[in-house]
Protein backbone atom coordinates (compact mmCIF):
# COMPACT_ATOMS: atom_id res chain seq x y z
CA UNK A 1 0.00 0.00 0.00
CA UNK A 2 2.83 2.14 0.16
CA UNK A 3 3.00 2.13 -3.29
CA UNK A 4 0.42 4.60 -3.99
CA UNK A 5 1.59 7.24 -3.14
CA UNK A 6 4.51 7.30 -5.20
CA UNK A 7 3.52 8.04 -8.82
CA UNK A 8 5.54 5.90 -11.49
CA UNK A 9 3.71 6.62 -14.57
CA UNK A 10 2.67 3.20 -16.32
CA UNK A 11 0.40 4.56 -19.07
CA UNK A 12 0.32 7.87 -20.56
CA UNK A 13 -2.84 8.48 -23.19
CA UNK A 14 -2.15 12.00 -25.09
CA UNK A 15 -5.04 13.82 -27.08
CA UNK A 16 -6.23 10.60 -27.91
CA UNK A 17 -9.00 10.32 -30.21
CA UNK A 18 -10.23 6.90 -32.30
CA UNK A 19 -13.09 6.85 -34.93
CA UNK A 20 -14.16 3.59 -35.94
CA UNK A 21 -14.87 2.95 -39.91
CA UNK A 22 -13.42 4.47 -43.01
CA UNK A 23 -14.44 7.59 -45.37
CA UNK A 24 -18.14 7.95 -45.58
CA UNK A 25 -19.00 6.20 -42.46
CA UNK A 26 -17.15 7.88 -39.94
CA UNK A 27 -18.54 6.73 -36.23
CA UNK A 28 -16.02 8.59 -33.19
CA UNK A 29 -15.88 6.50 -30.12
CA UNK A 30 -13.37 8.57 -28.51
CA UNK A 31 -12.20 12.14 -28.27
CA UNK A 32 -9.08 14.04 -26.76
CA UNK A 33 -8.67 12.04 -23.96
CA UNK A 34 -5.73 12.58 -21.48
CA UNK A 35 -5.35 10.07 -19.16
CA UNK A 36 -2.35 8.75 -16.96
CA UNK A 37 -1.95 5.80 -15.33
CA UNK A 38 0.53 5.41 -12.33
CA UNK A 39 1.29 2.10 -10.35
CA UNK A 40 -0.53 1.01 -7.99
CA UNK A 41 -3.85 2.68 -8.79
CA UNK A 42 -7.43 1.17 -9.25
CA UNK A 43 -8.89 3.23 -12.24
CA UNK A 44 -12.55 2.85 -12.39
CA UNK A 45 -14.55 4.07 -15.51
CA UNK A 46 -18.04 5.10 -15.90
CA UNK A 47 -19.78 6.98 -18.66
CA UNK A 48 -23.55 6.13 -20.48
CA UNK A 49 -23.47 3.08 -22.44
CA UNK A 50 -22.13 3.31 -25.60
CA UNK A 51 -19.86 5.96 -24.72
CA UNK A 52 -16.33 4.23 -25.69
CA UNK A 53 -15.55 2.64 -22.06
CA UNK A 54 -14.19 -0.18 -23.85
CA UNK A 55 -12.67 1.14 -26.83
CA UNK A 56 -10.97 3.14 -24.63
CA UNK A 57 -9.87 -0.13 -22.63
CA UNK A 58 -9.07 -1.77 -25.82
CA UNK A 59 -6.45 0.94 -27.25
CA UNK A 60 -4.80 0.48 -23.78
CA UNK A 61 -4.23 -2.84 -24.57
CA UNK A 62 -3.59 -2.67 -27.98
CA UNK A 63 -6.40 -4.31 -29.72
CA UNK A 64 -7.04 -0.90 -31.96
CA UNK A 65 -4.75 1.99 -33.10
CA UNK A 66 -5.53 5.34 -31.67
CA UNK A 67 -6.83 7.44 -34.74
CA UNK A 68 -4.96 10.84 -33.10
CA UNK A 69 -2.68 11.14 -30.31
CA UNK A 70 -0.91 8.52 -28.35
CA UNK A 71 -0.81 5.81 -26.23
CA UNK A 72 2.24 4.83 -24.23
CA UNK A 73 3.41 2.47 -22.00
CA UNK A 74 6.29 3.37 -19.67
CA UNK A 75 7.52 6.00 -22.66
CA UNK A 76 6.81 3.67 -25.74
CA UNK A 77 4.15 3.73 -27.75
CA UNK A 78 1.56 0.58 -27.39
CA UNK A 79 1.81 -1.38 -30.60
CA UNK A 80 -0.37 -4.47 -30.15
CA UNK A 81 -1.08 -6.98 -27.49
CA UNK A 82 1.16 -7.35 -25.33
CA UNK A 83 1.44 -9.73 -22.12
CA UNK A 84 2.42 -6.49 -19.79
CA UNK A 85 -0.89 -5.49 -20.03
CA UNK A 86 -3.41 -8.77 -19.32
CA UNK A 87 -6.92 -7.87 -20.31
CA UNK A 88 -9.96 -9.43 -18.64
CA UNK A 89 -13.35 -9.71 -20.57
CA UNK A 90 -17.09 -9.63 -19.59
CA UNK A 91 -17.42 -12.82 -20.32
CA UNK A 92 -14.41 -14.88 -19.63
CA UNK A 93 -12.78 -16.43 -22.49
CA UNK A 94 -11.13 -19.61 -21.00
CA UNK A 95 -10.09 -22.03 -23.20
CA UNK A 96 -12.54 -25.42 -22.92
CA UNK A 97 -10.17 -27.71 -24.15
CA UNK A 98 -7.55 -27.23 -21.64
CA UNK A 99 -8.20 -27.52 -17.94
CA UNK A 100 -8.20 -24.88 -15.11
CA UNK A 101 -4.65 -25.49 -14.25
CA UNK A 102 -3.62 -25.34 -18.07
CA UNK A 103 -5.39 -21.95 -18.37
CA UNK A 104 -4.06 -20.86 -15.31
CA UNK A 105 -0.25 -21.91 -16.80
CA UNK A 106 -0.82 -20.38 -20.35
CA UNK A 107 1.02 -17.18 -19.99
CA UNK A 108 3.94 -18.04 -18.20
CA UNK A 109 4.40 -20.81 -20.55
CA UNK A 110 4.03 -19.03 -23.55
CA UNK A 111 6.84 -16.96 -22.38
CA UNK A 112 8.77 -19.77 -21.83
CA UNK A 113 8.96 -19.56 -17.99
CA UNK A 114 10.85 -22.93 -16.70
CA UNK A 115 8.23 -25.75 -15.33
CA UNK A 116 9.38 -25.75 -11.51
CA UNK A 117 8.05 -21.83 -11.61
CA UNK A 118 5.16 -22.23 -13.82
CA UNK A 119 4.07 -24.46 -11.51
CA UNK A 120 4.73 -22.43 -8.28
CA UNK A 121 3.10 -19.13 -10.42
CA UNK A 122 0.21 -21.36 -10.82
CA UNK A 123 -0.22 -22.64 -7.37
CA UNK A 124 -0.14 -19.29 -5.95
CA UNK A 125 -2.93 -17.36 -7.98
CA UNK A 126 -5.28 -20.14 -8.10
CA UNK A 127 -4.87 -19.91 -4.23
CA UNK A 128 -4.80 -16.17 -4.59
CA UNK A 129 -8.44 -16.54 -6.48
CA UNK A 130 -9.40 -19.16 -3.80
CA UNK A 131 -9.46 -22.17 -6.18
CA UNK A 132 -6.88 -24.55 -5.21
CA UNK A 133 -8.14 -28.21 -5.78
CA UNK A 134 -9.99 -27.36 -9.07
CA UNK A 135 -7.08 -27.12 -10.87
CA UNK A 136 -7.57 -30.67 -12.34
CA UNK A 137 -11.21 -29.52 -13.34
CA UNK A 138 -12.07 -27.98 -17.06
CA UNK A 139 -13.17 -24.76 -17.38
CA UNK A 140 -16.74 -25.46 -18.63
CA UNK A 141 -17.69 -27.57 -15.13
CA UNK A 142 -17.27 -24.33 -13.18
CA UNK A 143 -19.97 -21.90 -12.35
CA UNK A 144 -19.65 -18.13 -14.07
CA UNK A 145 -17.71 -16.75 -11.09
CA UNK A 146 -15.31 -19.34 -10.94
CA UNK A 147 -14.38 -18.89 -14.07
CA UNK A 148 -14.00 -15.65 -13.75
CA UNK A 149 -11.26 -15.94 -10.60
CA UNK A 150 -9.72 -18.50 -13.30
CA UNK A 151 -9.39 -16.14 -15.85
CA UNK A 152 -8.20 -13.76 -13.50
CA UNK A 153 -5.67 -16.00 -11.98
CA UNK A 154 -4.94 -16.75 -15.71
CA UNK A 155 -3.74 -12.83 -16.26
CA UNK A 156 -1.91 -12.33 -13.06
CA UNK A 157 -0.10 -15.17 -13.55
CA UNK A 158 2.27 -13.13 -16.12
CA UNK A 159 2.42 -10.43 -13.64
CA UNK A 160 1.38 -7.55 -15.63
CA UNK A 161 2.12 -4.05 -15.02
CA UNK A 162 -1.94 -3.60 -15.60
CA UNK A 163 -4.83 -5.37 -15.27
CA UNK A 164 -7.39 -4.18 -17.39
CA UNK A 165 -10.69 -5.51 -16.72
CA UNK A 166 -13.92 -4.65 -19.07
CA UNK A 167 -16.98 -4.99 -17.07
CA UNK A 168 -15.49 -8.06 -15.40
CA UNK A 169 -18.36 -8.43 -13.22
CA UNK A 170 -21.59 -7.98 -15.17
CA UNK A 171 -22.93 -11.19 -16.36
CA UNK A 172 -22.52 -12.28 -12.34
CA UNK A 173 -25.44 -12.57 -10.34
CA UNK A 174 -25.38 -9.73 -7.18
CA UNK A 175 -23.94 -12.13 -4.31
CA UNK A 176 -21.60 -13.33 -6.24
CA UNK A 177 -20.43 -10.00 -7.69
CA UNK A 178 -19.89 -8.85 -3.91
CA UNK A 179 -17.52 -11.49 -3.02
CA UNK A 180 -15.58 -10.80 -6.41
CA UNK A 181 -15.19 -7.10 -5.84
CA UNK A 182 -14.23 -8.05 -2.09
CA UNK A 183 -11.50 -10.79 -3.91
CA UNK A 184 -10.50 -8.22 -6.27
CA UNK A 185 -10.05 -5.72 -4.02
CA UNK A 186 -7.80 -7.77 -1.78
CA UNK A 187 -5.98 -8.91 -4.61
CA UNK A 188 -4.78 -5.43 -5.55
CA UNK A 189 -3.66 -4.36 -1.97
CA UNK A 190 -1.53 -7.59 -1.45
CA UNK A 191 -0.02 -7.74 -4.80
CA UNK A 192 0.32 -4.02 -5.30
CA UNK A 193 -1.55 -4.59 -8.67
CA UNK A 194 -2.01 -1.88 -11.10
CA UNK A 195 -6.02 -1.96 -12.31
CA UNK A 196 -8.15 -0.18 -14.90
CA UNK A 197 -12.11 -1.19 -14.43
CA UNK A 198 -14.29 -0.73 -16.60
CA UNK A 199 -18.13 -0.55 -14.71
CA UNK A 200 -21.65 0.57 -15.27
CA UNK A 201 -22.39 0.56 -11.32
CA UNK A 202 -21.33 3.26 -9.44
CA UNK A 203 -21.67 1.59 -6.55
CA UNK A 204 -18.74 -0.64 -7.76
CA UNK A 205 -16.47 1.59 -8.89
CA UNK A 206 -16.61 3.95 -5.70
CA UNK A 207 -16.12 1.16 -3.65
CA UNK A 208 -13.10 -0.56 -5.34
CA UNK A 209 -11.40 2.89 -7.14
CA UNK A 210 -8.53 4.79 -5.82
CA UNK A 211 -9.71 6.87 -8.56
CA UNK A 212 -13.19 7.05 -10.66
CA UNK A 213 -13.27 8.61 -14.42
CA UNK A 214 -16.18 9.61 -16.08
CA UNK A 215 -16.68 9.37 -19.61
CA UNK A 216 -19.62 11.27 -21.23
CA UNK A 217 -21.79 10.02 -24.11
CA UNK A 218 -20.48 9.67 -27.46
CA UNK A 219 -18.04 10.51 -28.65
CA UNK A 220 -16.04 9.63 -25.27
CA UNK A 221 -14.83 12.46 -23.29
CA UNK A 222 -13.29 12.78 -19.60
CA UNK A 223 -15.72 14.62 -18.18
CA UNK A 224 -14.51 14.39 -14.36
CA UNK A 225 -12.26 12.44 -12.47
CA UNK A 226 -12.92 11.71 -8.87
CA UNK A 227 -9.89 11.04 -6.30
CA UNK A 228 -11.63 8.31 -3.42
CA UNK A 229 -9.99 6.34 -0.80
CA UNK A 230 -13.02 4.01 0.16
CA UNK A 231 -11.52 1.17 -1.21
CA UNK A 232 -8.90 1.85 1.54
CA UNK A 233 -11.05 2.21 4.21
CA UNK A 234 -13.18 -0.72 3.13
CA UNK A 235 -9.69 -3.01 3.13
CA UNK A 236 -8.69 -1.60 6.25
CA UNK A 237 -12.03 -1.93 8.44
CA UNK A 238 -12.96 -5.19 6.70
CA UNK A 239 -16.62 -3.41 5.84
CA UNK A 240 -18.38 -1.87 3.64
CA UNK A 241 -19.93 0.68 6.32
CA UNK A 242 -18.36 3.64 4.58
CA UNK A 243 -20.61 3.56 1.64
CA UNK A 244 -23.46 4.28 3.79
CA UNK A 245 -21.94 7.84 5.11
CA UNK A 246 -22.59 11.35 3.85
CA UNK A 247 -19.43 11.57 1.77
CA UNK A 248 -19.99 8.59 -0.35
CA UNK A 249 -23.47 9.66 -0.93
CA UNK A 250 -22.12 12.88 -2.04
CA UNK A 251 -19.79 11.59 -4.51
CA UNK A 252 -22.30 8.84 -5.62
CA UNK A 253 -25.43 11.64 -6.45
CA UNK A 254 -22.41 14.08 -8.10
CA UNK A 255 -21.26 10.82 -10.40
CA UNK A 256 -25.21 9.76 -11.22
CA UNK A 257 -26.08 13.65 -11.96
CA UNK A 258 -23.39 13.60 -14.43
CA UNK A 259 -24.17 10.55 -15.92
CA UNK A 260 -27.95 11.05 -15.91
CA UNK A 261 -27.22 14.37 -17.98
CA UNK A 262 -25.29 12.79 -20.37
CA UNK A 263 -28.41 10.16 -20.96
CA UNK A 264 -31.05 12.66 -21.46
CA UNK A 265 -29.66 14.82 -23.77
CA UNK B 1 -29.90 -30.41 -13.61
CA UNK B 2 -30.47 -34.49 -12.77
CA UNK B 3 -27.67 -35.01 -14.97
CA UNK B 4 -25.37 -31.93 -12.90
CA UNK B 5 -26.74 -34.15 -9.87
CA UNK B 6 -25.02 -37.16 -11.01
CA UNK B 7 -22.20 -35.77 -11.57
CA UNK B 8 -21.86 -34.25 -8.16
CA UNK B 9 -20.16 -37.31 -6.42
CA UNK B 10 -18.07 -37.99 -9.52
CA UNK B 11 -16.38 -34.69 -9.46
CA UNK B 12 -15.54 -35.13 -5.81
CA UNK B 13 -13.22 -38.06 -6.66
CA UNK B 14 -12.53 -37.43 -10.60
CA UNK B 15 -9.15 -36.64 -9.96
CA UNK B 16 -8.02 -37.18 -13.00
CA UNK B 17 -10.44 -35.55 -15.29
CA UNK B 18 -8.66 -36.92 -18.62
CA UNK B 19 -10.50 -40.55 -18.23
CA UNK B 20 -12.54 -41.85 -20.46
CA UNK B 21 -15.28 -41.94 -18.23
CA UNK B 22 -15.82 -38.52 -17.21
CA UNK B 23 -15.25 -36.94 -20.74
CA UNK B 24 -18.31 -39.51 -21.38
CA UNK B 25 -20.36 -37.96 -18.55
CA UNK B 26 -19.46 -34.47 -19.35
CA UNK B 27 -20.01 -34.28 -23.16
CA UNK B 28 -22.99 -32.66 -23.91
CA UNK B 29 -24.42 -35.60 -26.46
CA UNK B 30 -27.90 -34.82 -28.17
CA UNK B 31 -27.69 -37.78 -30.93
CA UNK B 32 -26.73 -40.65 -28.58
CA UNK B 33 -28.87 -40.31 -25.33
CA UNK B 34 -31.75 -41.92 -27.13
CA UNK B 35 -34.20 -42.44 -24.20
CA UNK B 36 -36.13 -46.00 -24.55
CA UNK B 37 -39.11 -45.13 -26.01
CA UNK B 38 -37.12 -44.25 -29.13
CA UNK B 39 -35.18 -46.89 -29.30
CA UNK B 40 -37.90 -49.01 -29.17
CA UNK B 41 -39.23 -47.08 -32.27
CA UNK B 42 -36.25 -47.61 -34.05
CA UNK B 43 -35.79 -51.69 -33.75
CA UNK B 44 -40.40 -51.21 -34.33
CA UNK B 45 -39.20 -49.58 -37.82
CA UNK B 46 -36.93 -51.80 -38.98
CA UNK B 47 -39.41 -54.92 -37.78
CA UNK B 48 -41.80 -54.02 -40.03
CA UNK B 49 -39.61 -52.84 -43.28
CA UNK B 50 -38.52 -56.89 -42.44
CA UNK B 51 -42.26 -57.83 -41.68
CA UNK B 52 -43.31 -56.11 -45.23
CA UNK B 53 -40.39 -57.27 -47.24
CA UNK B 54 -41.29 -60.92 -45.83
CA UNK B 55 -45.35 -60.56 -46.61
CA UNK B 56 -44.57 -58.76 -49.98
CA UNK B 57 -42.58 -61.63 -50.90
CA UNK B 58 -44.42 -64.52 -50.28
CA UNK B 59 -47.40 -63.34 -51.82
CA UNK B 60 -45.49 -63.62 -55.05
CA UNK B 61 -46.50 -60.40 -55.91
CA UNK B 62 -43.02 -59.98 -57.87
CA UNK B 63 -40.80 -62.62 -59.21
CA UNK B 64 -37.89 -63.20 -56.93
CA UNK B 65 -36.03 -61.59 -59.70
CA UNK B 66 -37.54 -58.42 -59.33
CA UNK B 67 -37.45 -58.85 -55.20
CA UNK B 68 -35.69 -61.09 -53.50
CA UNK B 69 -37.38 -62.34 -50.19
CA UNK B 70 -35.32 -62.28 -46.74
CA UNK B 71 -34.30 -65.88 -46.96
CA UNK B 72 -33.07 -65.75 -50.05
CA UNK B 73 -30.54 -62.61 -49.57
CA UNK B 74 -29.40 -64.15 -45.93
CA UNK B 75 -28.84 -67.51 -48.14
CA UNK B 76 -27.21 -65.78 -50.99
CA UNK B 77 -24.98 -63.46 -48.25
CA UNK B 78 -23.96 -66.89 -46.48
CA UNK B 79 -22.92 -68.06 -49.84
CA UNK B 80 -20.82 -65.41 -50.84
CA UNK B 81 -19.11 -65.18 -46.93
CA UNK B 82 -18.06 -69.04 -47.61
CA UNK B 83 -17.19 -68.97 -51.48
CA UNK B 84 -16.30 -65.12 -52.16
CA UNK B 85 -18.47 -63.51 -55.19
CA UNK B 86 -16.47 -64.79 -58.43
CA UNK B 87 -14.79 -66.79 -56.09
CA UNK B 88 -12.81 -63.65 -54.41
CA UNK B 89 -13.62 -63.57 -50.98
CA UNK B 90 -16.43 -60.59 -49.53
CA UNK B 91 -13.82 -59.43 -47.19
CA UNK B 92 -10.99 -58.56 -50.41
CA UNK B 93 -13.80 -56.68 -52.26
CA UNK B 94 -15.04 -54.92 -49.01
CA UNK B 95 -11.13 -54.25 -48.18
CA UNK B 96 -10.43 -53.26 -51.84
CA UNK B 97 -13.43 -50.31 -51.20
CA UNK B 98 -12.63 -49.61 -47.77
CA UNK B 99 -8.80 -48.82 -49.32
CA UNK B 100 -9.75 -46.57 -51.43
CA UNK B 101 -11.79 -44.28 -48.93
CA UNK B 102 -9.38 -43.94 -46.59
CA UNK B 103 -6.74 -43.35 -48.17
CA UNK B 104 -8.44 -40.53 -49.70
CA UNK B 105 -10.32 -39.53 -46.69
CA UNK B 106 -6.33 -39.37 -45.13
CA UNK B 107 -4.84 -37.30 -47.99
CA UNK B 108 -8.09 -34.75 -48.22
CA UNK B 109 -7.71 -34.26 -44.01
CA UNK B 110 -4.31 -33.75 -44.16
CA UNK B 111 -4.17 -31.35 -47.20
CA UNK B 112 -7.76 -29.73 -46.41
CA UNK B 113 -7.23 -28.71 -42.60
CA UNK B 114 -4.36 -27.05 -43.10
CA UNK B 115 -5.52 -24.95 -46.39
CA UNK B 116 -8.69 -24.78 -45.07
CA UNK B 117 -7.39 -22.74 -41.55
CA UNK B 118 -4.67 -21.02 -43.41
CA UNK B 119 -7.68 -19.79 -45.83
CA UNK B 120 -9.89 -18.68 -43.18
CA UNK B 121 -6.81 -17.31 -41.52
CA UNK B 122 -5.10 -15.16 -44.68
CA UNK B 123 -7.24 -13.19 -47.32
CA UNK B 124 -4.66 -13.99 -49.71
CA UNK B 125 -4.73 -17.86 -49.73
CA UNK B 126 -8.11 -17.74 -49.94
CA UNK B 127 -8.36 -15.54 -53.19
CA UNK B 128 -5.70 -18.71 -54.82
CA UNK B 129 -8.03 -21.27 -53.23
CA UNK B 130 -11.43 -20.57 -52.79
CA UNK B 131 -12.60 -19.85 -56.50
CA UNK B 132 -10.96 -23.29 -57.58
CA UNK B 133 -13.06 -24.76 -55.07
CA UNK B 134 -16.25 -23.56 -55.43
CA UNK B 135 -15.73 -24.50 -59.06
CA UNK B 136 -15.15 -27.61 -58.61
CA UNK B 137 -17.52 -28.54 -56.12
CA UNK B 138 -20.65 -28.58 -57.68
CA UNK B 139 -19.42 -30.89 -59.85
CA UNK B 140 -20.97 -34.36 -60.07
CA UNK B 141 -17.73 -36.22 -59.41
CA UNK B 142 -18.30 -38.88 -61.92
CA UNK B 143 -18.42 -35.93 -64.71
CA UNK B 144 -14.90 -35.50 -64.48
CA UNK B 145 -14.26 -39.29 -63.05
CA UNK B 146 -13.49 -40.31 -67.20
CA UNK B 147 -10.76 -37.76 -67.35
CA UNK B 148 -9.31 -39.15 -63.99
CA UNK B 149 -9.35 -42.52 -65.63
CA UNK B 150 -7.41 -41.68 -68.47
CA UNK B 151 -5.13 -39.86 -66.59
CA UNK B 152 -4.54 -42.15 -63.69
CA UNK B 153 -5.70 -45.04 -65.45
CA UNK B 154 -8.23 -47.89 -64.22
CA UNK B 155 -6.73 -48.85 -60.82
CA UNK B 156 -6.84 -47.49 -57.91
CA UNK B 157 -4.97 -44.24 -58.29
CA UNK B 158 -7.91 -42.24 -60.17
CA UNK B 159 -10.59 -43.80 -57.30
CA UNK B 160 -8.36 -42.39 -54.67
CA UNK B 161 -7.94 -39.17 -56.85
CA UNK B 162 -11.37 -38.78 -56.75
CA UNK B 163 -12.37 -39.53 -53.45
CA UNK B 164 -9.75 -37.19 -52.56
CA UNK B 165 -11.06 -34.17 -54.37
CA UNK B 166 -14.86 -35.14 -53.28
CA UNK B 167 -14.01 -35.32 -49.74
CA UNK B 168 -11.65 -32.00 -49.76
CA UNK B 169 -14.33 -29.42 -50.41
CA UNK B 170 -16.44 -30.59 -47.62
CA UNK B 171 -13.61 -30.27 -45.30
CA UNK B 172 -11.67 -27.15 -46.60
CA UNK B 173 -15.24 -25.26 -46.22
CA UNK B 174 -15.60 -26.03 -42.81
CA UNK B 175 -12.50 -25.00 -41.73
CA UNK B 176 -12.50 -21.44 -43.66
CA UNK B 177 -16.02 -20.89 -41.50
CA UNK B 178 -14.56 -22.48 -38.50
CA UNK B 179 -11.89 -19.99 -38.55
CA UNK B 180 -14.05 -17.31 -39.43
CA UNK B 181 -16.91 -17.88 -36.84
CA UNK B 182 -13.48 -18.63 -34.57
CA UNK B 183 -14.34 -16.22 -31.11
CA UNK B 184 -12.36 -13.11 -31.33
CA UNK B 185 -11.81 -12.83 -27.73
CA UNK B 186 -9.91 -16.00 -27.79
CA UNK B 187 -7.26 -14.84 -30.06
CA UNK B 188 -7.04 -11.25 -28.06
CA UNK B 189 -6.71 -12.83 -25.18
CA UNK B 190 -4.48 -15.24 -25.81
CA UNK B 191 -2.04 -12.26 -27.80
CA UNK B 192 -2.16 -10.37 -24.66
CA UNK B 193 -0.75 -13.38 -22.61
CA UNK B 194 2.07 -13.55 -24.72
CA UNK B 195 1.32 -15.78 -27.54
CA UNK B 196 3.38 -15.61 -30.90
CA UNK B 197 1.14 -15.97 -33.93
CA UNK B 198 2.29 -19.50 -34.13
CA UNK B 199 1.35 -20.57 -30.70
CA UNK B 200 -2.18 -18.92 -31.01
CA UNK B 201 -2.51 -21.00 -34.61
CA UNK B 202 -1.47 -24.21 -32.82
CA UNK B 203 -3.02 -23.70 -28.80
CA UNK B 204 -5.87 -21.56 -29.74
CA UNK B 205 -7.30 -21.77 -33.74
CA UNK B 206 -6.80 -24.99 -34.15
CA UNK B 207 -8.67 -26.72 -31.15
CA UNK B 208 -11.37 -24.16 -31.39
CA UNK B 209 -11.72 -24.86 -34.53
CA UNK B 210 -11.84 -28.67 -34.31
CA UNK B 211 -15.56 -29.33 -33.88
CA UNK B 212 -16.57 -27.81 -37.27
CA UNK B 213 -13.00 -29.76 -38.87
CA UNK B 214 -14.87 -32.99 -37.36
CA UNK B 215 -18.33 -32.24 -38.76
CA UNK B 216 -16.52 -31.46 -42.23
CA UNK B 217 -14.79 -35.08 -41.92
CA UNK B 218 -18.12 -36.57 -41.38
CA UNK B 219 -19.81 -34.98 -44.29
CA UNK B 220 -17.08 -35.51 -46.64
CA UNK B 221 -16.72 -39.17 -45.56
CA UNK B 222 -20.31 -39.18 -46.33
CA UNK B 223 -19.49 -37.21 -50.24
CA UNK B 224 -16.76 -39.80 -50.64
CA UNK B 225 -18.42 -43.11 -49.46
CA UNK B 226 -21.44 -42.23 -52.19
CA UNK B 227 -18.72 -41.09 -54.49
CA UNK B 228 -16.71 -44.28 -54.06
CA UNK B 229 -19.72 -47.04 -54.52
CA UNK B 230 -20.65 -44.94 -58.07
CA UNK B 231 -16.91 -44.81 -59.12
CA UNK B 232 -16.61 -48.62 -58.72
CA UNK B 233 -20.31 -48.88 -61.03
CA UNK B 234 -18.38 -47.04 -63.76
CA UNK B 235 -15.34 -48.73 -63.60
CA UNK B 236 -13.43 -51.16 -61.54
CA UNK B 237 -12.60 -54.89 -61.33
CA UNK B 238 -13.12 -54.73 -57.27
CA UNK B 239 -14.69 -53.68 -54.65
CA UNK B 240 -18.24 -53.48 -53.13
CA UNK B 241 -19.50 -51.45 -55.50
CA UNK B 242 -18.61 -53.45 -58.72
CA UNK B 243 -19.90 -56.27 -57.06
CA UNK B 244 -23.32 -55.12 -57.48
CA UNK B 245 -23.11 -53.88 -60.45
CA UNK B 246 -21.34 -57.47 -61.81
CA UNK B 247 -24.41 -59.02 -59.87
CA UNK B 248 -26.96 -56.78 -62.09
CA UNK B 249 -26.10 -57.60 -65.12
CA UNK B 250 -26.14 -60.88 -64.79
CA UNK B 251 -29.74 -60.54 -62.61
CA UNK B 252 -28.40 -61.69 -59.43
CA UNK B 253 -30.63 -59.50 -57.30
CA UNK B 254 -30.04 -61.56 -53.88
CA UNK B 255 -26.27 -60.48 -54.73
CA UNK B 256 -27.55 -56.79 -55.28
CA UNK B 257 -29.32 -56.88 -51.64
CA UNK B 258 -26.62 -58.20 -50.18
CA UNK B 259 -24.28 -55.73 -51.60
CA UNK B 260 -26.55 -53.10 -50.58
CA UNK B 261 -26.69 -53.95 -46.87
CA UNK B 262 -23.56 -54.19 -46.17
CA UNK B 263 -22.48 -50.69 -48.34
CA UNK B 264 -25.54 -49.04 -45.55
CA UNK B 265 -23.93 -50.72 -42.40
CA UNK B 266 -20.87 -50.03 -43.42
CA UNK B 267 -21.74 -46.99 -44.01
CA UNK B 268 -23.26 -46.45 -40.49
CA UNK B 269 -20.55 -48.36 -38.51
CA UNK B 270 -17.72 -45.68 -39.77
CA UNK B 271 -19.97 -42.80 -39.05
CA UNK B 272 -20.73 -44.29 -35.41
CA UNK B 273 -16.71 -44.79 -35.54
CA UNK B 274 -16.87 -40.74 -36.35
CA UNK B 275 -18.94 -39.79 -34.15
CA UNK B 276 -17.48 -41.99 -31.12
CA UNK B 277 -13.71 -40.43 -32.21
CA UNK B 278 -15.63 -37.12 -32.00
CA UNK B 279 -17.37 -37.08 -28.49
CA UNK B 280 -13.83 -38.11 -26.77
CA UNK B 281 -11.46 -35.72 -28.71
CA UNK B 282 -13.83 -32.93 -28.55
CA UNK B 283 -15.53 -33.52 -25.28
CA UNK B 284 -16.05 -30.00 -24.25
CA UNK B 285 -17.75 -28.96 -27.51
CA UNK B 286 -21.10 -26.89 -27.54
CA UNK B 287 -19.15 -25.08 -24.35
CA UNK B 288 -17.16 -22.77 -26.44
Amino acid sequence: MTAHSKKESLIKIENMSLVYGKKDKKIPALEDIDLEINRGEFICVLGPSGCGKSTLLRAIAGYLKPTLGKCLMQGNEIDGPDWHRGVIFQSPTLYPWMTVNDNVEFGPKMRGLPKDKIKEIRKYFLDEVKLSGFGNKYTFELSGGMKQRVALARVLANYPQVVLMDEPFGALDALTRDDMQNLIRDIWEENNTTIFFITHDVDEALSLATRVIVLSKRPGKIIKEFKVDFTNKIFKSGTKDVIYQDDYFEVKNEILDIINSQIEK
Amino acid sequence: MALKNNEEPKKERGKNPTKWADKLVNRNDDTDKKSKTEKVLTILTWSSIFILWFVITKLGIFTPTLLPGPIRVWKAFLHILENGYNSVPIWVHLGASLKRLFVALFFAIFTAVPLGLLSGYFKKVEAVIDSVIEFYRPLPPLAYYTLLVLWFGIDDLSKQVLLFLAAFAPIYIACVSSVRQLNQDFVLSAESLGATQKNIFFKIVLPASMPEIFTGIRTAFGVAYTTLVSAEMVAATSGIGWMVLDASNFLKSEVIFVGIIIMGITGVIIDTGLRFLEKNIIFWKGHV
